[in-house]
């Protein structure tokens, strides 16, 4: 029961035009762009990191460690310190607060509305992420929207802007939809079977919570988490707009080192190596532990 | 799980995390229409911002520079991000893990680490800054979330129609362009969405990458509010925010259309 195909072209015409359209079109025009553009530069800043000393239109000296070493003085541990604070506080705070969202929108939303609900809680990531810090600066500058609230009340005005508090709140407000939308996906997954079986068991809710459902959403709690901590860990523009001086992070760093004043290429680029090792050790982390395909759903 | 309470935490919660998401958004809103320039009390109904913004000569060129890189780099992008996706889902060879690894590169290296790079690769090539350097380096992480939507949608699909393609006497390129890429043109468009947005919002690889030549939207913003709270630019974020309400309902739209699609091959 063989089909007659129509005219069948040579079998050996279509292997010869099959490896025109093999690997080298299909993946040299991207691969190219890659390489130009992604690995040789990486190559380059990794190159000059480890010439000390490196500024903008200076002769430089020989290969050494200088620029790393540079980076353990106090006031630069400090700023990667900060830098893991603002990643890891966020990152708890996206956690607790996503949570009983992803939770209420898979399980307890109505069947009808759950995808549009999802959709409208993600919306604001559409906007842009400038615009968005910016209306945290309005609301909790001074004269802002909070306290004039606050004032109404009766309550203490509050300071917040140029504070890690601002960073906190703005980081949390940014990166909550990403965190609520790798939980769902997770939690959708989940087998409901179970806790109707815990129950029929003797299991108190919380105690079915505690012991089914958080257990089979680990994967998804950790892979949420090493997102909104490596989003958080790299970001420059929440601390610059709501964090003032006091909120240097690695980011805003590296950013001085080639747009500022100081133009120390070689410092800003061995910062660089610094940030892009420690997302790479989440990120392995992650490969390990983690819920790949709640990832690469998102 | 039925839960007939009446009202739970969690439905009462997460109805505050609307709230806490929205916030924002509303404050721009109605600070947009308001006659005052520094109190945030209100001082009546005005349009003086939206009529400041639409003779602010430098923010609409600003606009026009933005749309011009996100346009161009996603029209490239697409191309390109559609090809690697297929080539890696098709052909085996030597080193294919590392090349795929390095496609998801800028998915997860930080932007400022990325736009460091690519600003001293520029500088040591001795190739000038301008609108084009901005494309060529926003085109690396568009053509890589293109590819990443597009090998999520390739990876659903049934190879054996390609093939059917081909036993019926179709070339191999007359089957990639009538019956592969209109089945993944779902993927692609929304590919193309997600990257123009992210084009639209990058502000680290473009002000590394921008020199004097060029001056995008976002530079533009940041150098406007990082001295304070500007009401023309509360103006811009509704009509921004407008903006990308339509292109996540696009978004929606192009998601349903796919899902409809795949479900009556």
């Amino acid at each position: 029961m063989t089909p007659a195909p129509s005219p069948p072209r040579p079998w050996a015409d279509r292997f010869a035009t099959r490896r025109w359209l093999g690997p080298v079109v299909l993946l040299g025009p991207a691969g190219v762009w890659l390489l130009l553009l992604l690995v040789l530069p990486t190559l380059l800043i990794l190159e000059i990191s480890l010439v000390p000393g490196l500024r903008l239109g200076q002769p430089s000296g020989g290969y050494g460690l200088g620029n790393y070493l540079q980076i353990l003085q106090p006031v630069y541990l400090r700023v990667i310190g900060r830098s893991l604070a603002f990643a890891v506080g966020s990152t708890v705070l996206c956690l607790l607060m996503g949570f009983p969202v992803a939770y209420w929108l898979a399980l307890m939303s109505p069947q009808r509305w759950r995808n549009l609900l999802l959709v409208g809680f993600i919306l604001p990531l559409w906007t842009s992420s400038l615009l968005r810090a910016y209306a945290w600066a309005a609301i909790l500058r001074p004269s802002g929207v909070l306290n004039t609230m606050l004032t109404t009340l009766g309550l203490p005005a509050q300071n917040w802007l140029n504070t890690p508090t601002a960073v906190f709140i703005g980081l949390t407000y940014s990166f909550l939809p990403y965190m609520v939308l790798i939980l769902y996906a997770s939690l959708e997954k989940l087998d409901t079977r179970l806790l109707e079986a815990a129950a029929d068991l003797g299991a108190t809710p919380s105690q079915g919570f505690w012991q089914v459902t958080v257990p089979q959403t680990l994967p998804g709690i950790a892979a949420g988490c090493l997102l909104v901590f490596i989003s958080t860990l790299g970001d420059f523009v929440v601390p610059t707009l709501l964090g003032g001086a006091s909120s240097m992070n690695i980011s805003r760093l590296i950013y001085n080192q080639f747009l500022g004043p100081t133009r120390a290429w070689g410092f800003g680029s061995a910062l660089s190596m610094v940030l892009i090792l420690a997302v790479s050790l989440a990120i392995a982390l992650l490969l390990r532990y983690g819920d790949k395909s709640s990832v690469s759903e998102t | 799980m039925p839960a007939p309470r009446s009202i739970t935490w969690p439905s009462f919660f997460t109805a505050l995390m609307y709230a806490f998401m929205y916030f924002p958004i509303i404050v721009l809103g109605v600070y947009s229409f308001n006659d005052s320039r520094y109190s945030a009390s209100w001082e009546g109904f005005s349009l003086r911002w939206y009529r400041a913004l639409f003779s602010d000569r430098r923010l609409l060129s600003a606009l026009q520079d933005s749309l011009t890189i996100a346009i161009v780099a996603v029209a490239i992008s697409a191309v390109l991000g559609t090809l690697m996706a297929i080539g890696l889902a098709r052909h085996r060879f030597r080193g294919k893990g590392l090349y795929r690894g390095v496609s998801y590169l800028p998915l997860i290296v930080p932007d400022i680490a990325i736009a460091v790079a690519t600003l001293v690769f520029l500088v040591s090539v001795a190739i000038p800054l301008s609108l084009g350097t901005i494309i060529a380096a926003h085109m690396v992480f568009c053509l890589a979330y293109i590819a990443v939507v597009v090998a999520s949608r390739l990876q659903r699909l049934d190879p054996n129609l390609e093939e059917a393609a081909l036993d019926l006497g179709a070339t191999p390129t007359q089957a990639l362009l009538k019956v592969l890429i209109p089945q993944l043109a779902p993927g692609i468009l929304a590919g193309c969405l997600l990257a123009f947005v992210l084009s639209m919002d990058d502000l680290l690889i473009s002000s590394f990458t921008a020199g004097g030549g060029a001056n995008p939207l976002p530079i533009e913003i940041f150098s406007r509010v990082r001295t304070g709270v500007k009401p023309d630019i509360n103006a811009l974020s509704v009509v921004l925010i407008l903006g990308s309400a339509l292109l996540a309902g696009l978004a929606e739209y192009v998601r349903y259309w796919g899902d409809r699609r795949r479900q009556t091959p």
